[in-house]
């Protein structure tokens, strides 16, 4: 099947898509051997996933090249991603070299599988499986041109996978979305704790809305300091924790939130106290799970973090809401 | 940019290397080198145990408890009582990765 190297409006709109919603789980495309340019028996083969972005990036990448592209069924997954659950695997690119009869298409026996395929790709059996030789091409399809004129040689520059800003910057959504949608049942349970004891009247209720206010504000403001400020600073902040990292952020931003609203220690103690408790262990919570999305976090040391971090945040919030409700007893006059 | 040091899980067995490169090859993080014909770690900190490494060592030098770094997969699997999952590319509706 053939495909052109370049992108269509639709494909950039996909693009966007893909970074800003669910839409990247429906994103994918038919696995097999495709063709870029008019490739022959002399022609490289690209191993890709069926990610739709993925090998749209892929084939941008070998604008101007005969190439043949491999693509591998990883049910709609990136590369990297289907690696670790094994998906982008050495059984399913076995299964798609035969099927493929790629010994026929090609005369040569290299396949380029890109680097970050490795985790699930077992170079030596899919040797002994087809006869072909898995070459690691380079981290980034955009330096395969290069790779390529170097005689199939990566250089050290390639085999590292980075995290910029720029690779930083389109990850925000997806850490913001989920955060965003606890918030209506958080709002909730502060209007609750508000009104509590209050007449079930307009204006009483009303009274606990404007109460409520400076907690829904604090309570964005903690998202925004662990779903965004986190992943933008992230190199300059302290800590390599991921859940200090966050908690420094949210102690800070809940500080000046909380002063800027006129809660202080001095006026609102108790309010302030739960403040400072909650809002910062919230950012925290919500900083440590961007360790799915960096490229450099792994299981054993996401696991020591949890192991000090879960009891502290369960501790937090069981105080902060006791607080809270102490709080209003006191406005109600009972305390 | 690293992350929390003397928590990685690799294992390397000297003995067994016959200093391919391989592992320098698929290592993203250039945890290792090649010395004097031999694989050397240079940089455990620098492992994030995508098991890349451990799967392309034919000569099985080289051990690593491998998975996903995701706190949200760690916790839905700790709670599921199963193996860490992300969800996505399962039944799952997760958007993660």
């Amino acid at each position: 099947m053939n495909v052109s190297a370049e992108w269509k409006w639709t494909d950039h709109v996909g693009r966007i898509l893909c970074r800003i919603s669910g839409f990247r789980m429906r994103y994918s495309v038919q696995p097999g051997l495709y063709a870029v340019g008019s490739p022959g028996s002399g022609s490289d083969v690209f191993v890709s996933a069926n990610y739709k972005l993925s090998f749209d990036i892929l084939r941008a990448a070998l604008k101007g090249l005969d190439a043949w592209v491999l693509v591998l069924d990883t049910k709609g997954i990136n590369v990297w991603c289907a690696a670790g659950k094994g998906t982008f695997g050495t059984d399913e690119l076995i299964r798609r070299i035969s099927e493929a009869a790629l010994e026929r298409v090609v005369s040569h026996t290299r396949v380029i599988v890109p680097q970050l395929g490795a985790p699930g790709v077992s170079a030596s059996a899919v040797q002994r499986a087809t006869g072909f030789r898995v070459h690691y091409g380079p981290v980034e399809a955009r330096d395969i041109r290069e790779y390529l004129a170097a005689g199939r040689n990566a250089t050290q520059r390639m085999r590292r996978v980075r995290f910029g800003l720029f690779d930083r910057l389109v990850l925000i959504p997806m850490e913001l979305f989920p955060a965003i949608k606890i918030y209506p049942l958080y709002s909730l349970l502060i209007l609750v704790v508000m009104a509590l004891g209050l007449p079930l009247q307009a204006a009483s209720l009303r009274g606990a809305a404007t109460e409520a206010v400076p907690l829904l504000v604090m309570g964005i403001a903690a998202i925004a300091a662990g779903a965004i400020a986190v992943p933008l600073l992230l190199p300059v902040l302290p800590f390599r924790s991921f859940a200090l990292k966050g908690w420094l952020a949210g102690i800070v931003a809940a500080f000046f939130t909380a002063t800027g609203m006129g809660i202080g220690y001095s006026n609102d103690a108790l309010l302030f106290i739960m403040a400072m408790l909650f809002f910062p262990a919230a950012s925290s919570y919500i900083a440590l799970q961007f360790t799915g999305a960096t490229t450099f976090t792994g299981p054993s040391g996401v696991r020591k973090e949890l192991r000090y971090a879960m009891p502290v945040y369960a501790v937090a919030g069981v105080i902060s809401l006791a607080l809270l409700v102490v709080f209003k007893l006191e406005r109600l006059g009972i305390l | 940019m690293k992350y929390l040091s003397n928590v990685a899980s690799l294992r390397f067995f000297t003995d067994n290397c016959t200093g391919c490169g391989r592992c320098v090859e698929v290592c993203p993080h250039a945890v290792f080198e090649i010395v004097a014909g031999k694989a050397r770690v240079v940089d455990m900190d620098g492992c994030m145990e995508c098991g890349a490494c451990a799967v392309n060592c034919a000569f099985g030098a080289l051990k690593v408890n491998a998975g996903v770094g995701c706190a949200s997969a760690i916790i839905s699997g700790a709670m599921r009582g199963s193996a860490p999952t992300c969800g996505c590319g399962n039944d799952n509706k997760g958007a993660c990765c």
